[in-house]
């Protein structure tokens, strides 16, 4: 089938008016909104940090200064590897994928819950319930947390009430006040996919399973998670990506000496005043997590059109 | 026969909130026997399978399986293996880890489970098709795989819930046959949901007949049929001409009934009616459509009825006829065809008759709904 002919079919289906809108639309969505603002971003990783009168002169060629710079830190330093950003790198996707595994330990048993166990009016609910909090805007749930898990939070109070510690627990200082507001941030875009495809799990399927003899852990093992898979994965893909590249709740509920790789890029690009740099950064941080992905959807035998599921 | 296991409901009661989905069943499944509860939709059969496989407790009485009292006994650890009426085969897994699963369960290695499975394949006519995914099967195939997958399981009681549902006629008729086959070669205990008269009275030793959660009538497919002991089984199950009226006089087993609109008709009294039905009592006789012929004479008699002949239908082996009596009183006869010209004719008026022992009578009652 030729292109024109697919062209033709397309029209012929949609009408000429929605057609259009269609096209245009998922043009300007994929094209302006998506490709060349990235293509920029690779542009920019590539060229020297120039101050403006200088761009587009002769000094204006391309280079791998910024990824060498990543990967070795700063000519002439005493380390021959940039030893701070590399470990800030690592901890963030580390940190990013325990943020992830715990959303799908903490969120898997609630998406059964609502999509198999309970009746209609119940579920509607606590979906609800599970909405409603994102109403809040991000910045004041992020400060909303820094005030729960402070020294003198409503957490610390209760322990301290309790008489289970004798100081204040610091958990920013510990990064739980980080780890729980990424992990919290996210939940639904974890929930919502696994529920969606749990939901549509034969009811029988579970019981047959049961009426042959297995116990409810190999029902979950056996039929209900490859069941799900296509939900699970697209659920832990967003969360790892979105905690990656989160910016706020770093910023807001980090220790001291925690900082999070988008705050690295985040500083290049705003005080350093160095966008080349916080470009390549950003380029790496983005490749290395789809890469990432792709490779944990081999291991787990998921295919890409499940994630659209 | 008795190899099997028995399996008997005493007293049981089912309610959902303040439905009762199930009144006071009373049932005795020998073991071996191939079991059928017959009913309309909603008539709470699926209800009884459920809660003797273990999905649901009863609220009130004993389910006993084996001799054992179920009660608190999880559908896992229940002797019984329930095919579903959708099958709910596992579409992930291929048809052998399917058929195999209750030994993978039991934490049988691979090669076991694929050497039992490939020996039930053989069984159910499919040998070599194990590494196919379920969506790859017809229909009749599935149906097969869903009773070897539980069969495998050795189930002492097998449960089957309106299996054969989703089959086209043809190979529902089939599987009929081979489900009584497979029934008899094993020796377990069936028990059979359908709402389909035929299905039961086939391969059923015993048929039980439900109404709005209350078992009408056990017994075997033939007494069920000839021998029906209430209104309701007399009109589900099979087809019959209703006659309404009064006991006029009973005479030993036979009763002659004033019938509303027919006159007076003779009729056999069947045993479970005996004694329950006086004279003046409101009652219903009913004839089956091949009950009735076409009469030698034209003689009124009481196993007589005139009619009008409004309609007929051929259907191969034989004629419906469908006739209206006095005061537009509906009737529908059965005719062996026997490749003789057709004696009765469009708007021709005849006379009928029966054998009163063909003709049985019982107080009147609430009747099967169309």
């Amino acid at each position: 089938m030729n292109i024109s002919a697919a062209f033709k079919r397309f029209f012929n289906r949609n009408g000429l008016g929605l057609g259009s809108f269609l096209l245009i639309a998922v043009g300007f969505w994929l094209i302006v909104l998506i490709i060349l603002p990235q293509l920029s971003m690779l542009d920019f990783s590539f060229r020297h940090h120039l101050p403006p009168p200088e761009m587009g002169g002769p000094k204006d060629t391309y280079t791998l200064e910024h990824y060498k710079y990543l990967a070795l830190g700063a000519q002439g330093a005493d380390q021959s590897y940039n030893v701070v950003d590399l470990g800030v790198f690592v901890r963030t996707l580390v940190a990013a994928f325990f943020v992830t595994i715990f959303d799908l330990l903490l969120c898997y048993p609630l998406a059964y819950y609502l999509g198999q166990a309970s009746g209609s009016g119940y579920t509607r609910i606590l979906v609800l319930f599970l909405i409603i909090p994102y109403w809040v805007n991000e910045i004041l749930r992020a400060f909303a947390f820094r005030i729960i898990f402070g020294d003198s939070g409503v957490i610390n109070e209760l322990l301290l009430a309790m008489g289970l510690v004798d100081n204040p627990v610091d958990f920013i200082r510990d990064n739980v006040a980080l780890y729980s507001g990424l992990g919290y941030a996210y939940i639904l875009l974890m929930i919502f996919p696994m529920y969606n495809v749990i939901e549509s799990l034969d009811r029988n399927q579970i019981e047959a399973a049961r009426d042959m003899g297995a116990p409810w852990w190999r029902i979950h093992w056996r039929i209900v998670i490859p069941y799900a898979k296509p939900g699970i994965s697209s659920g832990c893909t967003m969360v790892f990506m979105l905690s990656a590249g989160a910016l706020a709740a770093p910023q807001i509920l980090g220790g001291p000496s925690s900082l999070w790789f988008t705050q690295i890029i985040y500083q290049w690009f705003n005080q350093g005043g160095n966008w080349p740099r916080g470009a390549a950064y950003a380029i790496v941080l983005l490749s290395v997590c789809i890469l990432i992905v792709l490779s944990a959807m081999r291991l787990f035998k998921v295919r890409m059109g499940d994630i659209g599921k | 026969m008795s190899r099997g296991v028995g399996v008997s409901l005493q007293d049981v009661w089912i309610k959902f909130g303040d439905f009762v989905a199930v009144r006071e069943a009373n049932v005795d499944i020998q073991g071996g026997a191939f079991f059928s509860f017959l009913g309309p939709s909603g008539c709470g059969k699926t209800t009884i399978l459920r809660s003797v496989s273990g999905f649901l407790d009863p609220s009130q009485g004993k389910i006993i399986i084996g001799g054992n009292d179920m009660a608190g006994i999880g559908p896992n650890k229940r002797p019984t293996a329930l095919i579903f009426q959708n099958l709910a085969l596992f579409p992930l897994m291929k048809v052998w880890e399917n058929i195999a699963f209750s030994l993978e369960v039991k934490g049988v290695g691979t090669a076991a489970r694929r050497k039992r499975a490939d020996e039930l394949l053989d069984m159910i006519a499919l040998t070599g098709q194990g590494d196919k995914l379920p969506s790859e099967l017809s229909g009749g195939q599935k149906q097969r795989v869903a009773i070897a997958r539980a069969l495998c399981a050795e189930p002492d009681v097998l449960l089957l819930d309106e299996p054969l549902s989703a089959l086209d006629l043809k190979l529902r008729q089939h599987m009929r046959t081979e489900l009584r086959e497979i029934q008899q070669r094993v020796g377990i205990t069936f028990i059979y949901i359908t709402h389909d008269q035929s299905e039961a009275l086939t391969m059923s030793d015993h048929v039980a007949v439900m109404k709005a959660g209350v078992i009408d009538q056990i017994s075997d497919g033939q007494t069920i049929y000839d021998d029906p002991s209430t209104p309701f089984v007399a009109s589900f199950v099979g087809e019959n001409n209703v006659f309404r009226g009064k006991v006029k006089s009973i005479d030993g087993d036979k009763a002659l009934i004033s019938t509303n609109r027919s006159g007076d008709l003779l009729s056999r009294i069947p045993l479970s009616a005996k004694g329950t039905l006086g004279v003046g009592d409101d009652a219903m006789m009913f004839i089956r459509p091949e009950a009735l012929s076409i009469a030698k004479d034209d003689a009124a008699a009481n196993n007589h009825v005139t009619a009008l002949v409004l309609n007929e239908e051929f259907e191969g082996q034989t004629f419906n006829v469908f006739l209206e009596g006095d005061g537009g009183k509906e009737m529908k006869m059965s005719l062996v065809n026997q490749g003789k010209a057709r004696e009765s004719a469009k708007g021709s008026s005849l006379t009928l008759e029966y054998a009163p022992d063909q003709a049985i009578v019982l107080p009147a009652g609430e009747l099967a709904s169309e």
